[in-house]
C-alpha cells in the first residue's frame, strides 16, 4: 500500500491541472494515475487548433495545450503511472490499480480526484435499424485511427450528429482525401461550436442537414450507404423523406457521457442531468474528500473551461487534505425556463470569494436575457446575443449577492425572452 | 483433404456433435463458411435453455429440449461455460390468459419437465417486483436457465479441435458428390472428402441437403430482433420473463444474460434471405412496445446495442434430425429453432447415436479429454488472485477493454487458442472486449492492434468479423 495526500483518477487536462494546483497549494504526495501510455487524455489525438484562447490567449493544437501541463507535471515530484487503470475506489478512499510493470498496486489517499473524462454515445444507443457491417464507428474512435494509428478508416463519409468531434472529422477527413457527404443532425440546431461549423464544414462546402437523421444502414461485411431521413417536431422520421446515400463510412457524434463508473462503485451521488457527480463550489463531490473536475464532472465545450475548474478542484482538495474547515450552510442551484443544469449543484452562502455557475440551455435563444435570483429577488439580469446548446455558460455570484440567503433559500438561474 | 465425417455448419449444433464425435478415433472436419464459429442464429439469439413446456408433448422439440437441459449441465462443467439456473416465468396479464398457462403446465408435465407450478398475482409480485401491472398470474419453471451461446459454441469447437478435429474457416460448401462410398464436396477452401457428412448449416441446412438431392427440408427464415441493455439494468429482474406464446414462437422475453446484461426480444417476422441481419425499425419498436407490457421499467436510453438473428424454422415445425431418405450417409441435424440451443446438447448425443449404428461401432480414443481449461477471466477475480496472475504474466497487467476490465493476456490467449480469434468480433466473443458500454469506441483500435501484431499482419488486414468487413483502409498522407 502506497500512502499518498492526493490520488488523481486520469491524467487529461482536469488531472494535471488539479494536480498542479494542489501542489502550488502545498500540498506533498500526489500522484496521477493515467489509463493511456501518456499524459494529455483525448487531447493527444487532438491535432486541430483553438486550444487555448482564453487561458493562454493563444491558439494552440490539442497535444501543444497539454504539452504545456505535461511539462509543468514533469519539472515537479508528481508520481505519475501510465498505462494503469484504476479498477476501484474504496470507500475509505484506497485506489486499487493495475499496469503491466508494477502489477496490482494500492494507494491510500486523503483525498481523491476523479478526472476520467467522458465517453461517446455508440451506435447502440441509438437504434438505427439496418446491418451492422465494418465502417460504422464513433468520430472519437476513427479520429484515433487518423491522428494516431495513422490509417484511414473510409473513403465516403456520412456523419451523423453536429458534436464537436463530428465537425472536427468531417474536415480532418476532407484533408485526408475522403468525401464527406452530408453531416445530419437530429436536432434543428447543431450541438458543436460556431466557429467549428464555419471552420470544417462551410469552408469545404460539406452540407450540413438539420432535423435530419439516419433510420437505415446497409451492407452485408463493410458498410455500403445509409439512408437518411427528416424528422418532424417530436424528432420522429417523416414517411417519405428518405433518402439513400451511398457511403462506406457513418460516423457518429451524437453526444458525450461521463465515465463516473467508479464513481458510482465507491457511492457518489450523480446529476441526472449531467450525469456527472453533484458537487458544491470546491467541486466536493457528497462523499467527503472525493472530488470531480473535467468531462467527469460535466461535459465542456472548452478544454480551456476544464483547466478553470479542475484548478478550483485542486484547491478544494488540498483545502480538504490541510484540514482547513470549511464549515457553512449549502444552497442548492437551479436551471429552470430554458436552463438545463447548473454547477456546481450547491453552493455555500457563507462563501468569501467570487464563484461562479456554469450551464448549458436547452434550445437556441437569441437576445434573451440570462436572470439570477433568490428568495424572488433578482440578483443579475445579463442579455446575451445567442445562447446555444452546444456553448457553456456562467454566470458570477459574489459573496454580497448570498448576504442574505438563509439554508432554505435557493439560487434559481433562468432566461428571460 | 480427406475426413471420415465432415460436419457443415459450425453453430451451436455442429460445434456439440463435432465435440461429441472427437471422442472417437476417427478424422473429422468442421466446415464453416464464415471467418469464425457461431456466426449465425448461434450469435444472435435469446440465450436461454428452456425448461421445456412449450414444445408439443412426443415431438422430437420436446424430448430433446428436455435431455438437453440434464446434459447443459454436463458440458458447461466439462467446458467450463458459465449456466445460471435462474428460472422462468411465463406472465398472463390478464384472466382471459390463464387457461394458457394450464395449458402450458399440462404439456410440460407430458414432456416430463419438473417442478412446473402456477401461482397468482401476489406470489408473482413477491418473486419479481419490477413485473408490470397488469400481469395477473404466472407460470413458474425452475429449471430454466440462462447460457452464453457463442461462448457455449466457441467452447464446444476449441475442445474439439483440442481432441484432434480439425476447424476450416471460410470453407463455404458449393457442391456435393457421391462417388466410390465417399462425399466429394466443393468447397471454397478446395476439394473434401469425407464418408460420412452431417449437415447442421441451420438456415441453409435444406439447401445444403438438396446439394445431394434430398429436397425434403423446407426451411423458413424467421428473423428476430433483440435489445441489449446495460449492466446496470441487469437486475430488473431476477426470472427470464416470458408472454404468452403465439403461432409465431415464445413470444418477447425480458431476461437477465449470464454476463449481467438485460435481454429483450425477440420480434418474429419471416424473411427470405437467411442471410439478411439487418434490424428493422418494426420489428424493434414491436420488442419495445411488448417488452414495457412485461416490465415498465425498460427504457431504451439503456440500450447498448440491437442485433438480430434468423431461426431455421422448419415448415413440418418440429427439428429434422436422422439419415436422409437419398443417401443414409448424409445425416441432417436441421431446422433447429427454438428450443435448439437448449436442446443441442442432446442433438449432439442423438447424431452420435446415429453414428454408432451407420458404423457400427466406434473406437474411443485414449486420449480424450472432455475438459475445455476455463479461459482466465480477470473481472471475476479477487484482488489476491489478479496479483498472482499478473506476476506470472505480466500482460494481465494491461486492461485493454475498460468496460469489462479485459485485459490484453485474455485477448492474446483467445487469439492463440485452439480454433482462436481472426477478427475483432472474434476477440468481443470470446473475451468480451467491446462487449460493453462504450461498444469498442476506446478498446477497438487497440484490439486491432493486438490481432495485428500476434498474427502477423498489418493492421488494415485485420476486419471486424472476416470477408470484406475491413476497418481501415489505406494509410494516411
Amino acid at each position: 500500500m502506497f500512502d499518498y495526500d492526493l490520488v488523481v483518477v486520469g491524467g487529461g487536462p482536469a488531472g494535471m491541472a488539479a494536480a498542479l494546483k494542489a501542489r502550488e497549494e502545498g500540498v506533498e504526495k500526489i500522484v496521477i494515475l493515467e489509463r493511456a501510455e501518456t499524459l494529455g487524455g483525448i487531447l493527444e489525438q487532438c491535432i486541430h487548433t483553438g486550444f487555448g484562447l482564453h487561458y493562454f490567449g493563444e491558439e494552440l493544437s490539442g497535444p501543444e495545450y497539454a504539452g504545456r501541463f505535461i511539462e509543468q507535471v514533469e519539472a515537479t515530484d508528481i508520481d505519475v503511472y501510465t498505462d494503469t487503470m484504476v479498477l476501484n475506489i474504496s470507500e475509505d478512499n484506497v485506489v486499487t490499480a493495475v499496469n503491466n510493470s508494477e502489477g496490482l498496486m494500492q494507494f491510500k489517499a486523503i483525498a481523491v480526484v476523479l478526472a476520467m473524462g467522458c465517453r461517446e454515445r455508440p451506435r447502440g444507443a441509438l437504434s438505427i435499424a439496418g446491418s451492422r457491417p465494418a465502417g460504422i464507428m464513433t468520430a472519437g474512435t476513427a479520429q484515433k485511427y487518423v491522428n494516431i494509428d495513422g490509417y484511414m478508416p473510409g473513403k465516403k463519409v456520412v456523419i451523423l450528429g453536429s458534436g464537436d468531434i463530428g465537425l472536427i472529422m468531417a474536415r480532418r477527413m476532407t484533408l485526408e482525401g475522403a468525401e464527406v457527404k452530408v453531416v445530419c443532425e437530429l436536432m434543428s440546431y447543431s450541438g458543436g461550436l460556431q466557429r467549428n461549423i464555419v471552420q470544417c464544414l462551410d469552408d469545404f462546402g460539406i452540407p450540413l442537414r438539420l432535423s435530419c437523421t439516419v433510420v437505415k444502414t446497409h451492407g452485408k461485411d463493410r458498410l455500403e450507404g445509409v439512408t437518411i431521413a427528416n424528422v418532424d417536431e417530436r424528432l420522429q422520421p417523416i414517411p417519405g423523406t428518405e433518402e439513400y446515400i451511398e457511403c462506406d463510412t457513418l460516423l457518429l457524434s451524437v453526444g458525450l457521457i461521463p465515465e463516473n463508473e467508479l464513481s458510482k462503485d465507491v457511492g457518489v451521488e450523480l446529476d441526472r442531468v449531467t450525469n456527472g457527480p453533484v458537487v458544491d463550489e470546491y467541486r466536493e463531490t457528497l462523499q467527503p474528500g472525493i472530488f470531480a473536475c473535467g468531462n467527469v464532472l460535466q461535459v465542456h465545450d472548452l478544454v480551456d473551461y476544464v483547466t478553470e475548474e479542475s484548478q478550483i478542484a485542486g484547491k478544494g482538495a488540498a483545502d480538504y487534505i490541510f484540514g482547513k474547515k470549511k464549515g457553512g450552510t449549502y444552497i442548492n442551484t437551479k436551471g429552470v425556463d430554458g436552463v438545463r443544469y447548473i454547477v456546481p449543484q450547491r453552493v455555500n452562502i457563507e462563501g468569501k470569494e467570487n464563484l461562479k455557475l456554469y450551464f448549458r440551455v436547452g434550445q437556441v435563444f437569441k437576445g434573451a436575457k440570462v436572470v439570477v435570483e433568490c428568495d424572488g429577488n433578482i440578483l443579475s439580469s445579463r442579455k446575451k446575443v445567442k445562447l446555444a446548446p452546444g456553448e457553456m455558460e456562467n454566470v458570477t455570484i459574489t459573496p454580497e449577492m448570498l448576504e442574505n440567503m438563509t439554508k432554505d433559500s435557493e439560487i434559481i438561474v433562468r432566461i428571460e425572452q | 483433404m480427406k475426413f471420415d465425417v465432415a460436419v457443415i455448419g459450425a453453430g451451436v449444433v455442429g460445434s456439440l456433435i463435432t465435440r461429441e464425435l472427437s471422442k472417437y478415433d476417427i478424422k473429422i472436419a468442421l466446415l464453416e463458411r464464415h471467418n469464425d464459429c457461431a456466426m449465425g442464429a448461434t450469435k444472435a439469439n435469446s440465450a436461454i435453455v428452456h425448461a421445456g413446456f412449450d414444445a408439443k408433448p412426443g415431438s422430437l422439440k420436446a424430448k430433446l429440449n428436455v435431455r438437453g437441459v440434464e446434459l447443459m449441465k454436463r458440458f458447461c462443467k466439462e467446458l467450463n461455460v458459465p449456466l445460471q439456473n435462474n428460472g422462468a416465468l411465463v406472465v398472463a396479464f390478464s384472466e382471459e390468459e390463464m387457461p394458457h398457462l394450464d395449458e402450458l403446465l399440462r404439456r410440460g408435465e407430458a414432456n416430463g419437465v419438473p417442478e412446473l407450478k402456477v401461482v397468482g398475482r401476489d406470489e408473482l409480485r413477491a418473486m419479481e417486483p419490477n413485473i408490470g401491472e397488469t400481469a395477473v398470474g404466472a407460470l413458474v419453471a425452475p429449471t430454466s436457465s440462462i447460457v452464453c451461446p457463442y461462448e457455449l459454441t466457441i467452447a464446444g469447437v476449441e475442445n474439439a479441435v483440442t481432441n484432434g478435429a480439425e476447424f476450416i474457416r471460410n470453407c463455404a460448401v458449393e457442391k456435393i458428390e457421391h462417388k466410390d462410398g465417399e462425399f466429394v464436396l466443393s468447397t471454397t477452401q478446395g476439394e473434401i472428402t469425407a464418408k460420412y457428412v452431417i449437415n447442421a448449416a441451420g438456415v441453409h441446412s435444406g439447401k445444403i441437403a438438396s446439394l445431394i438431392g434430398d429436397d425434403s427440408i423446407e426451411i423458413v427464415v424467421r428473423h428476430g430482433d433483440y435489445y441489449l441493455l446495460d449492466k446496470s439494468q441487469g437486475s430488473l429482474v431476477s426470472h427470464t420473463i416470458f408472454q404468452c406464446p403465439t403461432k409465431m414462437g415464445k413470444g418477447v422475453l425480458v431476461s437477465p444474460t449470464v454476463d449481467g446484461n438485460l435481454i429483450v426480444g425477440p420480434s418474429a417476422e419471416d424473411i427470405d434471405n437467411g442471410d439478411d441481419v439487418a434490424t428493422t425499425t418494426v420489428g424493434l419498436d414491436k420488442i419495445y412496445t411488448n417488452a414495457i407490457k412485461s416490465v415498465p421499467a425498460v427504457s431504451l436510453r439503456n440500450a447498448i446495442t440491437s442485433f438480430s438473428g434468423n431461426r431455421a424454422h422448419p415448415t413440418s415445425d418440429d427439428f429434422i434430425i436422422g439419415p436422409s431418405a437419398v443417401n443414409k450417409n448424409f445425416i441432417n441435424a436441421a431446422g433447429i429453432e427454438s428450443p435448439g440451443l437448449s436442446s443441442a446438447p442432446a442433438i449432439a448425443e442423438m447424431v452420435e447415436c446415429i453414428m454408432l449404428e451407420l458404423t457400427g461401432g466406434l473406437e474411443k480414443k485414449s486420449d480424450y479429454n472432455p475438459v475445455r481449461p476455463e479461459p482466465v477471466r480477470f473481472r471475476h477475480m479477487s484482488t489476491e488472485e489478479r496479483a498472482k496472475l499478473i506476476e506470472e504474466n505480466k500482460a494481465y497487467g494491461r486492461i485493454v477493454c475498460r468496460c469489462e476490465t479485459i485485459t490484453e493476456g485474455e485477448i492474446i490467449d483467445a487469439i492463440h487458442a485452439p480454433a482462436g480469434a481472426r477478427d475483432v468480433d472474434g476477440v468481443k466473443r470470446r473475451t468480451r472486449a467491446g462487449m460493453g458500454r462504450c461498444q469498442g469506441g476506446f478498446c477497438g483500435s487497440k484490439v486491432v492492434e493486438i490481432l495485428a501484431r500476434e498474427l502477423g499482419v498489418p493492421m488494415n488486414e485485420i476486419t471486424k468479423f472476416g470477408g470484406e468487413s475491413k476497418i481501415m483502409y489505406h494509410k494516411t498522407k
